[in-house]
């Protein structure tokens, strides 16, 4: 095996840092990356994850994606999902098709909500997330076109009306977090191979810009499990341009 | 006697009738009564208020110009992200929409079963969901000062949910993973419809069933539909999964391709269909 780490391994380790910290909550993650990101958190550092198969089940051990043999530890269909929604256990990762510094986050249409140019997925839960508990986003296209300075719809809600905590953005260039005193985005990391630069100039909005570092690299354990238990077919390649 | 609540689908067509407000049961691609879709999409109503938690109901009605307005949190084919035939008709601006959260929903149709005016929530503060539903209020607690949504009840017309198993009186059983909200659908509706893919003598509801699973009782349904494979080309666990090639299919054929997939897959009747999908 070689140690030298791939972009996307650096984009699941960003994914997984997001969860540090959170303790016994539920780690919703959408997207090949940031759910090997949730499942890795899990193994390795945080052990007290809760993570669903995204069908109706909390899964104990550590699943490959779209592997089957689970250690069933709960049930948890869609009305119970809204049950811990709405008690604030629960960190998710979601994605975004528009977000601004604050991250307001857009995965309802592009253009006018009477008629719109795209019609995307629509709000789902968005919404409900993002004012009841901890919310992180994933975004593997870091563009002007998804970093905006206003979204055309605001979905998800972000920190300055009311989220319970945007808490991090993790790209293909890097990761963002909030920790500016009023509360918008900072650029944290940026992965090996890229720079500052090229995250400014493919950012919308201005970016705090403040003790800036490289992106975590995985240890010589967290490649193996990503390699060899959590991602053994290379979805995460998928997942990124390169 | 008991009551035999057997029907067809042209009985359940004929008890419906233009602009009503319609649930639909199931979640995104899991589930869904689309037998009782089909037979809504080649009949002639039209101004329909679709309320689904949305997948290819929403888009075979829209594709077949049934729908006015569409109430829902998403639509989705699951492993399709977006709903082809739904996209198509918001960006013509053919249909009118409401859309809420996904929870907000929930809610909706729990207020309506329990017959209160609403429910509130935290869920769409702040967001764009209370600016594009300029009717959706909020109200403060009479507790303190926060401020909630107030969900306004989801009342149905008519509702269609498909399950694993029934009885012919209306007691009906869900064999996979999750219920999704069917229960709430039929008790938010004031006509109540199941199709199944089998119809069972009572007694024997629960040689498949966990009793925990026959969350349907015989007071929550007014007619029941024998239906094997209705729920074709959604999953309908364990009994079959999705049909995901058909589901290809389905989503190609937008523009020019679908009158070709309507003539073949939707004009027809429901065993012509299951003889087309199933040859």
């Amino acid at each position: 095996m070689s140690d030298d780490p791939t972009l996307a391994e650096y984009c699941v380790v960003a994914c997984a840092e997001a969860f540090r910290g959170d303790g016994e909550v539920l780690a919703s993650a959408f997207g090949f990356i940031p759910t090997i990101g949730a499942r890795l958190a899990r193994a390795t550092f945080e052990p007290d994850l809760l993570l669903s198969d995204g069908e109706a089940y909390l899964v104990a051990n550590d699943l490959p994606l779209g592997g089957s043999n689970k250690v069933v530890e709960g049930w948890i269909p869609f009305r119970n999902v809204f049950d811990i929604v709405w008690s604030g256990r629960r960190h998710v990762m979601m994605g975004a098709t528009q977000i601004d510094r604050f991250g307001n986050q857009n995965i309802s249409c592009v253009g006018p909500h009477e008629k719109p140019k795209v019609q995307l997925i629509g709000s789902r839960g968005a919404p409900g997330n993002t004012v009841n508990h901890a919310t992180s986003y994933w975004v593997p296209n870091h563009s002007r076109r998804v970093f905006v300075d206003e979204v055309d719809f605001i979905s998800g809600v972000g920190n300055n009306r009311g989220a319970a905590g945007v808490k991090r953005i993790v790209t293909n260039l890097g990761s963002m977090d909030f920790d500016t005193a009023d509360r918008s985005a900072r650029l944290q990391s940026v992965h090996p191979f890229r720079s500052v630069d090229d995250v400014v100039s493919n950012t919308g909005f201005p970016l705090e810009i403040k003790d800036v570092t490289e992106s975590r690299s995985p240890s010589h354990e967290e490649l193996k499990l990503i390699r060899e238990v959590l991602d053994p077919g290379n979805l995460r390649d998928t997942e990124i341009k390169q | 006697m008991t009551a035999d609540k057997r029907t067809t689908y042209d009985e359940v067509i004929a008890s419906l009738s233009d602009g009503m407000t319609i649930g639909i049961g199931g979640w995104g691609s899991r589930r869904k009564p689309m037998s009782l879709v089909r037979a809504i999409a080649r009949s002639s109503l039209k101004d329909l208020i679709v309320v689904s938690y949305g997948g290819p109901d929403v888009g075979i009605l829209c594709a077949t110009g049934k729908v006015k307005r569409v109430v829902f949190g998403f639509v989705t084919l699951d492993s399709i992200p977006i709903e082809p035939h739904f996209r198509a008709a918001r960006q013509a601006g053919s249909i009118e929409v409401t859309e809420y959260d996904e929870g907000m929903f929930y809610l909706g149709l729990l207020a309506a079963a329990w017959r209160v005016p609403f429910l509130p929530t935290r869920a769409g503060l702040g967001s764009d969901i209370m600016r594009v539903n300029p009717g959706l209020k909020t109200v403060q607690s009479p507790y303190g000062d926060e401020q909630l949504v107030a969900v306004p009840a989801l009342n149905l017309d008519a509702a269609f949910v498909h399950m694993n198993r029934a009885d012919q009186r209306g007691n009906a059983a869900f064999l996979g993973p999750d219920l999704y909200f069917d229960d709430v659908f039929l008790m938010a509706a004031k006509q109540r419809f199941v199709s199944t893919e089998a119809i069972v003598e009572t007694d024997d509801l629960l040689k498949e069933a966990r009793v925990q699973q026959l969350r349907i009782n015989r007071s929550m349904v007014d007619g029941v539909v024998g239906s094997p494979r209705g729920a074709h080309f959604t999953s309908c666990e364990p009994d079959y999964g999705r049909d995901e090639a058909f589901q290809k299919r389905y989503a190609a054929a937008v523009g020019d391709a679908w009158p070709a997939f309507l003539a073949r897959y939707i004009d027809v009747d429901e065993s012509a269909y299951q003889a087309a999908v199933h040859p």
